[in-house]
């Protein structure tokens, strides 16, 4: 079977970055590809560089090795076709209303105008059960409802792809878990392109059809796996969790046999 | 490891409300009116009134202390014979000119300063020059250069309100979050847009911090300017006032010229600051 041209393409990417007083290495040729309707996740320990590779998805850094093409075209400059969805919770502008920060977003983009912004904004504040808040500033909000507007407010914008860096890893677990759920439940409604950044194995086989394993210092493809699929019996995904964490844990082991 | 005693478990069921003596209770009209700010405020102004008036009253020397009566019969006089309003107004004026242009070359300075590394070292430079120098010692040289007049105040007020408003402001978007900027490019923002849409909304706290010292630098420096010189054809302002009624030994009118000053610093801090306030960084949550 050949594959579809792929939505996201990167292709031997190298990614440096320059503290105060060192060059660092994040990423050492990466290699992988985001199909149509993928739930692609980039999962590994701190260090790996995953967040900053999906800042390079994002347009914020160019990468010194290799390429990264979305729909074939070359990423140069953040844009409003791969919208991010942040950890932080002040994400959200403050002076600006939930219905306000989304509908700002359409019409600051070009994407919509006036009241055309307004309603699609509703549209999917609805989606994600903030209706009641919609007027409501982000400082009122707690930090799962501020995760949703983000979310809504990616959504809306109808990227190609939606680029979420550890989106709920600020949340409490109950939390955490619910917004995994809901996210999954948006998914079957519209089928969108997600690139999700984690580090918790468990969210990993939760939310993504397809996880991409990454070692640290720098980081480096260690292993592209297929998830289980939904709904199928736990155990399937416990022994696949299992396994990831053998995958990530092995060097660690054979470290301290070396010591 | 030595055993752990058993502690036996407690539960208790929870106590009916005939078992507290007040749930909730109407606080007394006095301590209601106790917790008002303003009230508290105003009756500390009359106490001080009272103080005023009975010391002046003792003391019994007009040329020195004139009581709080008289000063307030001259600002009445004063206000209604229209020579007052007159000053305060010529002061007013010439603060507007001077003030708008510091803040708009303010913000010119703190743009180039954000957009280039050049204009962070210029605007960091001049700030460390010129903040420290307090503006009325540029009066004499702006005399020189601008003549008796308009020109040299708006010349030393906008030395004065610049750096305040400039300093604050480049504080307030480097503080900035980063996710904030990121943010504001994903949408497709950048440079001035970039600026106006995310930066200042993003930085408002600092930017109106920095206003209101840029006011009261401003204030305070007009009136001071207008003590040495301050008749600029023919018509001069609140500080040209007092010293013309020094002159004439009127004290009771000093004392009217210096509660007009005051009543107009109150105004402005606590009608225009604070509405600004409630109806922008209080609303967003970004103070409390």
């Amino acid at each position: 079977m050949t594959l579809p041209q792929p939505l996201l393409d990167v292709r031997g990417v190298t990614l440096q970055y320059k503290t105060r007083d060192h060059l660092v290495t994040a990423t050492y040729r990466v290699d992988f590809a985001v199909q149509q309707s993928d739930r692609f996740v980039l999962l590994g320990p701190s260090g790996c560089g995953k967040s900053t590779l999906l800042k390079a998805v994002g347009g914020y850094m160019s990468p010194v090795e290799g390429e990264i093409t979305l729909k074939g075209q070359r990423i140069a400059r953040p844009g409003p076709d791969r919208m991010m969805v942040f950890q932080e919770f002040d994400q959200l502008l403050p002076w600006k209303t939930v219905v306000q920060n989304v509908a700002f977003a359409l019409r600051t983009s070009g994407k919509l105008r006036g009241k055309a912004a307004e309603e699609k904004a509703m549209h999917y504040i609805e989606k994600v059960h903030l209706t009641r808040f919609a007027n409501a500033y982000p400082h009122t909000l707690s930090g799962g409802m501020k995760q949703r507007v983000a979310i809504a407010r990616g959504m809306a914008m109808e990227p190609d792809i939606l680029l979420m860096d550890e989106p709920f890893a600020a949340l409490d677990a109950l939390t955490r878990q619910r917004m995994q759920d809901e996210l999954l439940a948006l998914w079957d409604e519209t089928h969108f392109t997600v690139l999700f950044v984690t580090h918790s194995i468990a969210e990993a086989v939760k939310v993504g059809n397809r996880i991409l394993l990454l070692s640290p210092h720098p980081g480096q493809v260690k292993a592209e796996l297929n998830s289980v699929p939904r709904g199928s019996d736990p155990a399937g995904a416990a022994a696949l969790e299992a396994r990831i964490h053998d995958m990530l844990f092995v060097d660690r082991v054979e470290e301290e046999e070396h010591v | 490891m030595s055993e752990m005693a058993i502690r036996p478990e407690i539960i208790q069921a929870a106590r009916g409300p005939q078992d507290f003596g007040v749930v909730e209770k109407r606080l007394t009209p006095f301590e209601r009116m106790y917790n008002q700010v303003w009230l508290r405020k105003t009756f500390l102004v009359v106490v001080l009134a009272i103080i005023w008036e009975v010391y002046a009253r003792n003391l019994d020397n007009e040329l020195l202390v004139p009581t709080f009566s008289a000063t307030v019969s001259a600002w009445w006089g004063a206000v209604s014979s229209g020579v007052l309003p007159e000053r305060a107004w010529a002061s007013l004026q010439v603060l507007a000119i001077g003030f708008t242009t510091g803040v708009v070359l303010a913000g010119i300075l703190t743009v180039l300063a954000i957009t280039t590394r050049i204009g962070t070292d210029f605007l960091e430079t001049m700030t460390a020059m010129f903040n420290p120098l307090p503006a009325i010692a540029l009066l004499p040289l702006a005399l020189i250069w601008f003549g008796l007049g308009i020109g040299s105040l708006v010349f030393v007020l906008v030395h004065s309100v610049l750096w305040a408003v400039a300093l604050n402001t480049h504080a307030g978007f480097r503080g900035v979050s980063q996710t904030l900027r990121m943010v504001g490019r994903n949408y497709g923002l950048s440079g001035l847009r970039l600026v106006l849409t995310i930066l200042i909304p993003a930085a408002f706290p600092s930017i109106l911090a920095g206003l209101k010292i840029g006011w009261a630098f401003a204030w305070r420096t007009l009136i001071a300017a207008e003590l040495v010189f301050g008749v600029a054809s023919g018509k001069g302002g609140l500080g040209w006032y007092i010293f013309e009624s020094k002159n004439q030994l009127d004290i009771p009118e000093v004392f009217a010229g210096l509660l007009t000053i005051i009543m107009i610093g109150l105004i402005v801090e606590n009608v225009v600051f604070r509405t600004i306030e409630n109806r922008t960084i209080r609303r967003w949550g970004m103070q409390n």
